[in-house]
């Protein structure tokens, strides 16, 4: 990896990790026994292994020139693989504290095993470690191709990785040791949250400076998709996280924000973060790996941009209906309803205009897996945003707000449209990157496609169950006027719902693990096939001779 | 200045609805504008035929 950088890259690598050493010595010296003095402690190890390892590689001889006929690939493949640790780990947490609300005793008294702690692991280890991986890894291909330009220089993307995982990195270990703004989905403190924006600022550039070398004069939508991403990430996460720490050596600190205004700021955050991180990027994916793999263009490109304004200027209006009842005035709650219901219809007219994307192709469907995650990843995309927009609307809220059915809407969501698009994305383009004619096993793809849709499929039946139960239980009233039933009596009630869920998360769990399983013996059998036909590991200058062109349609 | 709900409620009923409308008629009219479905087709074509890989140099 270091071998790829050039000379000067090289040099600037050494500065930002000699900076970055600075930064962790002077955190540990002033956090001391604080939690920031541990993840001072922590920048400035991971400083130096970088240090060393660039050290390493320093005098390896300089890339040659003709690496500016390939694409740079190498931060893709290291996003995938990145991308697929975390998905194992952040869902091992998730089924753990599946099983713990089912058992709640099995937390060994230890602070660090508590519920509290162990579910943002999950929650930022899933969306931030395997979504954002995914996103950023799946982005710089895309981009890449669609502006037929190399990505401008090869420190950059580096940079944006390692830096984005030090962050994923500091929030899980903090949260494990209590650092928490306990705001949801914005938990890391205010020091991991200035890292982000840096490391995010670099990215958004990063992207622009690709874009700006296109030869296309067109824009292909899946980057506006990407784009739109990344920059209201950067605006949210900004505004969210503003706040004041308590001393330059503590790793608390006061939201800038109090009361309502606190609350409103943080859903604004929290839904824009559904939209923009779990939908917007997500979107860009599909409208890139969905028609490549079909063979066919999407079914109405004009809709894919329709839609993109659609999604983009209502899903900013909607964050209070995560506020309906509460001391939010009451027009701001029915505006945010309204937006909600509007974005139905952008919603489903990308979920129908992929669909109609795969229509003519459904022979590939039933026979190949990979387009089967993003096809099933689209019905879901329609499913939860069909629900999202009935649970908006007040009087339905009333019911579903407090219980598991939000907690169903959110997996439909989450497992059945961000990770499945995320596999069939990473399916597609692992062979195409390490330039292999297909996965190690079509049948493990297989089994992980069945796993994967059955614990999804289990997963929210259980909670839509248990949801309903739930909110029913808390409004019946007996003949005397009082509730019929304790809150213990509806926790009785969803035990065996919280059984059902766990089993449903073991199955989509090992499913992630065949998938990363398969992903690694791709990668290994490659370099063997290289090895056998001595090829080297750079797309030939001239058009290939001899070599089948890789066809990713096939 | 203190905003009132009379005054949001003003706002949002005269700015954002012209705002709202205008904003998705222009977008509208772009995505339906003759002149744009050659490189919208063109575009939505050209991802699919990638077969010399690699970036243009010029
Ligand atoms: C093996 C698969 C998974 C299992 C077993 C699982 C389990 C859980 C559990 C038990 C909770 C806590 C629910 C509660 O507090 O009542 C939770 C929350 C959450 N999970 Fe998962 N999860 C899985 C995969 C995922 C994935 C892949 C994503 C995202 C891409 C995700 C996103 C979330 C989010 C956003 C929440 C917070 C929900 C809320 O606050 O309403 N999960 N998950
Ligand atoms: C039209 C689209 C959508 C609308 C209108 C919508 C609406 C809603 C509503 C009303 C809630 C419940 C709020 C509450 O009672 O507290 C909710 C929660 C949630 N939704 Fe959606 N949803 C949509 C799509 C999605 C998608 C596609 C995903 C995920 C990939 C998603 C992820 C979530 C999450 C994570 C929460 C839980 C937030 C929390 O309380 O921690 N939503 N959504």
């Amino acid at each position: 990896m270091v071998a790829e950088l050039t000379k000067n890259e090289r040099q600037g690598a050494l500065v930002i990790l000699l900076a970055l050493a600075v930064t962790g010595l002077a955190m540990a010296a002033g956090g001391r026994g604080d939690p920031f003095g541990v993840h001072g402690a922590l920048v400035l190890v991971v400083s130096i292994a970088g240090i060393f390892a660039v050290i390493g590689g320093y005098y390896a001889p300089e890339p040659s020139p003709d690496r500016l006929d390939s694409y740079y690939d190498t931060p893709t493949k290291f996003g995938i693989i990145a991308a697929m640790v975390w998905a194992v780990v952040g869902m091992a947490v998730g089924d753990w504290v599946a099983w713990l609300l089912a058992y709640p005793e099995w937390t060994f008294d230890a602070a660090w095993a508590s519920f509290g702690r162990l579910r943002p692991v999950h929650t930022s280890g899933v969306i931030f470690g395997f979504g954002g991986n995914a996103l950023i890894a799946t982005s710089f291909y895309v981009m890449q191709r669609t502006s037929r330009a190399r990505l401008p220089d090869q420190l950059t993307p580096w940079f944006v990785l390692f830096g984005y995982n030090l962050f994923c990195v500091i929030a899980a270990t903090g949260y494990l040791m209590g650092v928490t703004q306990s705001k949801e989905y914005a938990e890391p403190e205010w020091y991991a949250d200035i890292w982000l924006v840096i490391v995010w600022v670099v990215y958004f550039v990063l992207y622009l400076r690709t874009l700006n070398r296109r030869k296309e004069p067109h824009i292909y939508v899946s980057n506006w998709y990407y784009l739109a991403f990344i920059l209201v990430v950067a605006m949210l996460h900004i505004v969210n996280n503003l706040a004041v720490p308590i001393s330059w050596g503590s790793a608390k600190s006061y939201s800038l924000f109090s009361g309502v205004q606190d609350a409103m700021t943080e859903w604004w955050y929290g839904h824009n973060a559904v939209a923009f991180f779990l939908t917007s990027g997500f979107l860009g994916m599909m409208y890139y790996y969905m028609p490549k793999r079909a063979g066919r263009p999407i079914y109405s490109y004009r809709m894919s941009i329709i839609s993109f304004w659609g999604i983009t200027f209502f899903y900013m209006w909607a964050g209070s209906h995560h506020l309906h009842y509460t001391a939010l005035p009451q027009w701001v709650q029915s505006l945010g309803m309204t937006f909600s219901v509007m974005l139905l219809v952008p919603s489903w007219v990308s979920a129908g205009n992929a669909l109609m994307t795969l229509n003519g192709a459904w022979h590939k469907v039933r026979d190949d897996a990979v387009l089967r995650f993003m096809m099933v990843a689209a019905v879901f995309y329609g499913l939860s945003t069909f629900e999202g927009s009935f649970m908006a609307i007040r009087p339905v809220n009333a019911l579903s707000h407090y219980t598991d059915w939000t907690v169903g809407h959110v997996h439909a969501g989450a497992l059945g449209w961000v990770a499945m698009i995320t596999f069939g994305a990473i399916y597609a383009s692992v062979p195409w990157l390490w330039k292999r004619n297909g996965m190690y096993s079509a049948k493990l793809v297989e089994a992980h496609f069945w796993l994967a849709l059955a614990g999804t499929i289990i997963y929210v039946f259980a909670m839509w169950n248990s949801g309903i139960i739930q909110g029913l239980m808390w409004r019946t009233y007996n003949e005397s006027g009082t509730l019929a039933y304790s809150f213990v009596d509806s926790l009785v009630a969803m035990h065996p719902y919280y059984i059902a869920r766990a089993v449903g998360g073991v199955f989509f769990l090992l499913g992630a693990i065949i998938g990363f399983y398969n992903i690694w013996m791709t990668i290994r059998t490659a370099s063997q096939d290289e090895t056998a036909h001595n090829t080297a590991d750079h797309p030939v200058t001239e058009p290939a001779v001899g070599v089948p062109a890789l066809q990713p349609g096939e | 200045m203190t905003i009132t709900h009379d005054l949001l409620v003003w706002f949002s009923k005269s700015f954002g609805l012209f705002y709202l409308m205008g904003l998705s008629l222009i977008v509208v009219i772009y995505a339906y504008w003759p002149a744009n479905q050659k490189p919208f087709n063109a575009a939505a074509q050209a991802i699919l035929h990638d077969d010399d890989d690699k970036p243009y140099r010029g």
